[in-house]
């Protein structure tokens, strides 16, 4: 092979290598961090608003400081994240089990359809004082309504994923003899698991959202708590501090989701375009 | 076991919107139902590969269907090694005109479908491979169908139907989609695989060339409602070349004539 060729090939690597990609999207994506933050320090330097009202960036970060410090944040993330992950872990069993049983069965999807479409686009905000009354204050009510906000989405997702299977793949499975287990694992789970990890994706985010609105009324922790209480006591730094917290842990939980959805077994889905 | 008899074999679609599947009778053709298949008799001897011609829409493929177990006859029965199809069985693979392939499984596990019942581990990969040898993708095992051209599926579909060893294989446009060589490639695969192995094969076509080319027995449907217009065994020795043999070149001819194209191009 030639130097000239080699070099071509070498050439092509480099401008190939994801890496790169990767730490270039990185950077243009911390350069608006880094803009958005300008931004508020000449808001809150000009604006003429007291720091009680519009704390500048550096307040904020010294409060952050102390939250972290005297162990307060933890406590509070560590609370929101329990009931978003009992509430997720509950709509994604009951959920996707349903989706699959209605996706499969005609009839069924016809029965419950309707409901379902009813119940869906009622927030799970509305179900509020419903929730306090039936399940009292603490973990209960707000883990309920974490439930709700994710279980109907992924009711229909996954339903909508199954009757999207190719009917050939049916005809397939048939023509190969496949029992019900193998109809299962090797067909309808491998068949909607693109569709059900982008579904995923975005109900965890619903779900994240909603643990904030219903731990100001139930309970005496989680981040949704400490804003509420800040507010209460005056510190908008606080809140601020809370909203940070809830900002990056969403942005973790999005870039996990998106993790599953690059792994092999459920990229077929995009890079086929089926 | 491969030995096939169609009889009087009515195939009607109905129209859903006008009434319910439930009350028809074979008999019973107005406008809301379709006529597909009227009356077919057919008989295919074990190890032949038939070719099946016709225009579109003549129902070719339901025919298929049909003697696969995907769909049942309105009248009439289908036999395949004596025996009155059921349903969907290993007995007879069905190779799609798109792909059949699972997308969420390798090249290798596709294939090993088939296979998934042998208790030998070492027997079942050495059997896996040896059909992906057959089909020349070797190296191309862990590949995942989307990363495959669309040539290599059909090998690769192939591959997976013969692992099987069904007593019948059933193609449905197996060529439809390729370019032009890989077309030619793969019918003479599938031609050589046939000589091979010596399994009834049925073959749906559009192209008049692949079953003057393939066949042993061609089979002419006529427009729907679909009729038999002719069977013909095929006598003529491979390799064939219609261009030489002017016994092959005038029954092209008349399959032109046939398929109501007058001059053949």
């Amino acid at each position: 092979m030639t130097m000239s060729k080699k070099r071509a090939i070498r050439k092509q690597q480099d401008s190939n290598q994801e890496i790169n990609k990767v730490r270039n999207r990185f950077g243009l994506g911390l350069l608006a961090f880094m803009i958005l933050i300008v931004l508020w320090e000449i808001i809150a330097r000009f604006s003429g608003w007291s720091v009680d009202i519009f704390p500048d960036p550096i307040t904020v970060i010294i409060s952050l400081g102390e939250l972290i410090a005297d162990g307060t944040l933890l406590r509070h993330t560590v609370a929101s994240l329990f009931r978003v992950t009992a509430g997720f872990y509950l709509a994604i069993i009951l959920g996707i089990p349903l989706g699959i049983f209605l996706g499969r069965l005609d009839s069924m999807r016809y029965f419950l359809n309707p409901v379902i479409q009813f119940l869906r686009p009622i927030s799970p905000l509305a179900w509020i004082p419903l929730a306090m009354l039936w399940f009292g204050i603490g973990d209960p009510p707000a883990i309920f309504l974490i439930f709700l906000s994710s279980f109907f989405p992924l009711v229909v997702s996954t339903t909508v994923a199954v009757t999207n299977i190719n009917r050939t793949f049916f005809q397939v499975a048939s023509n190969f003899n496949f029992n019900s287990m193998e109809m299962m694992t090797k067909l309808i789970l491998p068949g909607i698991m693109p569709e059900v990890v982008i579904a995923l994706r975005i109900t965890v985010t619903i779900a994240w959202l909603v643990v904030v609105a219903a731990e100001m009324i139930a309970v005496q922790s989680g981040l949704g708590y400490l804003i509420l209480d800040s507010r209460n006591a005056l510190r908008m730094d606080y809140v601020m501090d809370a909203m940070i917290v809830i900002g990056l842990i969403g942005l973790l939980l999005d870039h996990l989701m998106n993790g599953i959805g690059n792994r092999e077994s459920t990229r077929w889905g995009t890079a086929s375009g089926y | 076991m491969g030995h096939i008899k169609i009889e009087n074999l009515t195939k009607i679609y109905l129209n859903r919107r006008s009434r319910p599947r439930s009350q028809f009778e074979p008999d019973d053709c107005t406008d809301d139902n379709v006529l597909v298949l009227n009356d077919i008799n057919l008989e295919f001897e074990e190890g032949e590969m038939v070719c099946i011609l016709g225009p579109s829409g003549c129902g070719k493929s339901t025919l298929l269907r049909i003697i696969a177990g995907f769909e049942k006859s309105t009248y009439g029965k289908v036999r395949v090694g004596g025996k009155k199809i059921s349903g969907p069985s290993a007995q007879s693979i069905f190779v799609f005109q798109h792909s059949g392939l699972l997308p969420w499984m390798t090249v290798a596990q596709n294939v090993g479908l088939g296979l998934r019942f042998m208790k030998d581990e070492p027997e079942k990969e050495n059997k896996i491979s040896e059909y992906i040898e057959m089909v020349e993708l070797e190296g191309f095992e862990s590949y995942y169908p989307y990363q495959l051209s669309g040539g290599m599926k059909r090998r690769a579909e192939l591959a997976r139907a013969l692992a099987v060893n069904p007593d019948l294989l059933i193609m449905d446009e197996p060529f439809s989609g390729l370019d032009f060589l890989t077309h030619m490639k793969m019918r003479e695969e599938v031609v050589n695989m046939h000589e091979f192995l010596n399994k009834t094969t049925l073959v749906v076509t559009h192209d008049i060339d692949d079953a003057l080319i393939m066949g042993d027995r061609v089979v002419v449907m006529s427009g729907r409602p679909s009729t038999i217009k002719l069977i013909k065994k095929m006598e003529f020795s491979r390799p064939r070349d219609f261009e030489r043999d002017s016994d092959l070149s005038r029954l092209r001819s008349e399959l032109f004539l046939m398929l109501g194209v007058p001059y053949a191009v």
